[in-house]
């Protein structure tokens, strides 16, 4: 066990190392002078020109200057956007909530969707269980930013039942109003897998013999399910849950351009076409260090929800 | 009859679901919407009714109508028109990704195999690292050094759906090297190089391929994300992505059309790739059965 730990948080800090590597090394793949790219058609009056060396230590030879961001990374100072003439943390701090809000809405949706169909997909065979693998298979196939197209096409243009892209709600509930068609674009898809997921993990259970047992003992059906059924089925569900909340990470940046959503995801595109680079380093290190965080959480918690994962069957493969 | 079986093609989980689609009629039909849109991507230019970027102002957002099967842009422009072209960026796009990716995830796969030892550890843990890294913030890292344009997100998609094949590779190639008959032609002093091309790589290409028409889906859907993102293929070159993100503000003046036909056709060919791989992946585990 602790050797598979220290195994897998050494596999981690190498992703997250290489990662700044690309990261860092990304600017100087840039044609041409880094500072001319990083100025990205700003005046280069002498000032300007100097600040950027020395905000990047562009003086310093490359091993240097990799070491200086890195130190200032690991302090949490990612240096400061060429856009909005901010601090980096400060501008990304002000962004998450918006971003951390829906994912936690969209988290909720995929769970919710996902887990209700799949169950209900299992356990009604026939009719039911086929119109919800075509859904499935259609809502995997779909983008979310086609799936936000026809969101806002249906519920906000033909129906009116909720606003389009933009507009700055004040208040929770208002919030939650306006992220609710951007939620359902960013969750359908993962709800869609999680819904696949559920349905075998429960179909798998369902045939084994100890529900046979149960219902032959003459236990009631619902107990039978909640019991013996569902908290079987949990693990596999819970596994694939917890990776798709890396996925919704990521995914964001696309719902979010889609829905004129303020957050970490609009403010990366927005970044890259600005190319304020200092931003979109920032915001790439993260995202990685987040879906390798959620990931390794996610397999060390599995075991304790789900038993029969242990640890011990990890070092095999 | 060997019983060992051929680890199964890396299906992202999304499509795995299409699984029960892939035999029967739907894998025919399927293979007929793909040839169908090769031949329109090739017959774009006869077939277009318009040129797709000819601008047209006073004719903008125009309804269906015989003279625009499927109206106007906002710019004025033959959606038909855009579509059609459209399925070329839309397909050649994927098509570079796929066939760098499954040119440099099978020499990397079969060297991994073939030399084991430190070779197969340094390979292995290169394509971890890869893995680890989502394939469109590479991307978003690329485009922003780089530029927008076609290059950039290709050669980032191309990087990440590398391991993809390389993994699926190595294991097969691995239980391949393990048979008899490879060991038969080390006996008889054949040389490693020629072994594997002549007989490894022949046994494992049905894999490879099916593993290829699956990451086709998949790479066009990221690059489409990527041009909605205005980071792919630039306007005013018609592009399925771009499209849509172009005909968004169209939308909400209720004008679905130049938004949606191109959701539409993203949406099955992203399919239509999905059981073509689904299938092909069945027929040969049901062969090695």
């Amino acid at each position: 066990m602790t050797r598979y730990l220290a195994g897998r948080l050494l596999g981690l800090v190498a992703v997250l190392f290489v990662t700044s590597v690309v990261v860092f090394g990304a600017l100087h793949l840039a044609p041409g002078d880094p500072v001319t790219f990083l100025l990205h058609g700003r005046p280069a009056t002498p000032e300007a020109v100097a600040a950027l060396r020395t905000q990047h230590h562009l003086d310093d030879p490359l091993a240097v200057q990799y070491a200086k961001w890195l130190g200032g990374v690991l302090r949490g100072d990612f240096g400061s956007s060429a856009q909005f003439h901010q601090d980096v943390a400060g501008l990304i701090a002000s962004r998450l909530p918006g971003t951390a809000l829906l994912v936690a809405y969209a988290a909720l949706l995929v769970a919710l969707i996902g887990v209700g169909s799949g169950i209900l997909a299992a356990l009604r065979p026939g009719p039911v269980d086929r119109t919800v693998l075509i859904g499935t298979g259609v809502a995997t196939a779909t983008p979310s930013f086609v799936t936000a197209i026809a969101l806002v096409s249906l519920f906000s243009v033909q129906l009116g039942w909720f606003p389009g892209p933009g507009g700055t709600p004040a208040g929770l509930s208002q919030q939650l109003y306006h992220l609710t068609l951007p939620a359902f674009a960013l969750a359908l898809t993962f709800a869609g897998l999680l819904a696949r997921v559920t349905r075998s993990a429960m179909l798998d259970e369902l045939g084994r013999e100890h529900v046979e047992v149960a219902r032959a003992r003459g236990v009631a059906e619902r107990t039978v399910v909640r019991r013996h059924v569902l908290r079987n089925a949990l693990g596999p569900v819970v596994t694939v849950g917890g990776t798709m909340l890396a996925g919704l990470l990521i995914s964001t940046s696309i719902v979010e351009t889609a829905f004129d959503v303020p957050g970490l995801g609009s403010l990366l595109v927005a970044s890259v076409t600005a190319q304020d680079f200092a931003v979109v380093q920032a915001i790439t290190l993260l995202s990685v260090a987040a879906f390798v965080l959620v990931n390794l959480a996610v397999d060390l918690l599995a075991p304790l929800i789900d038993p029969r994962l242990s640890l011990h069957g990890e070092g095999s493969s | 009859m060997t019983t060992t079986t051929s680890p199964a093609p890396y299906r992202r989980p999304g499509l795995r679901r299409l699984r029960v689609l892939g035999q029967g009629p739907m894998f025919t039909v399927s293979v007929a919407v793909l040839v169908a849109l090769v031949l329109v991507a090739l017959l774009a230019p006869v077939l277009a009714p318009y040129d797709p970027e000819a601008l047209d102002l006073a004719s903008s957002l125009v309804g269906t109508g015989a003279d625009h099967l499927l109206g106007t842009d906002q710019s004025g422009r033959d959606v038909l028109s855009r579509l059609l072209h459209g399925a070329r960026t839309g397909l050649l796009g994927p098509l570079l990704v796929v066939t760098v990716s499954t040119l440099l995830g099978t020499l990397i796969g079969v060297v991994a195999a073939w030399r084991g030892g430190w070779a197969d550890t340094v390979l292995s843990r290169s394509m971890d690292m890869v893995f680890a890294i989502p394939g469109l913030l590479l991307a978003i890292l690329l485009v922003t050094v780089v530029g927008s344009g076609m290059t950039a997100p290709v050669i980032a998609m191309a990087v990440a759906y590398t391991p993809y094949v390389g993994r699926l590779v190595r294991g097969i190639a691995r239980q391949e090297k393990a048979r008899p008959y490879i060991e038969a032609y080390r006996v008889q002093g054949w040389s490693g190089w020629t072994v594997s091309v002549r007989h490894l790589l022949p046994n494992i290409a049905p894999t490879v391929l099916a593993q290829s028409a699956m990451n086709f889906g998949y790479a066009l859907m990221d690059l489409a994300a990527l041009s909605y993102l205005g980071f792919g293929v630039q306007p005013p070159t018609a592009d399925w992505g771009a499209m849509i993100n172009e005909g968004q503000s169209a939308v909400q003046q209720g004008a679905m059309l130049p938004a949606l036909a191109p959701s539409a056709c993203i949406v099955l060919a992203v399919v239509a790739f999905g059981i073509v791989g689904e299938g092909l992946a069945d027929r040969i585990a049901k062969r090695e059965r």
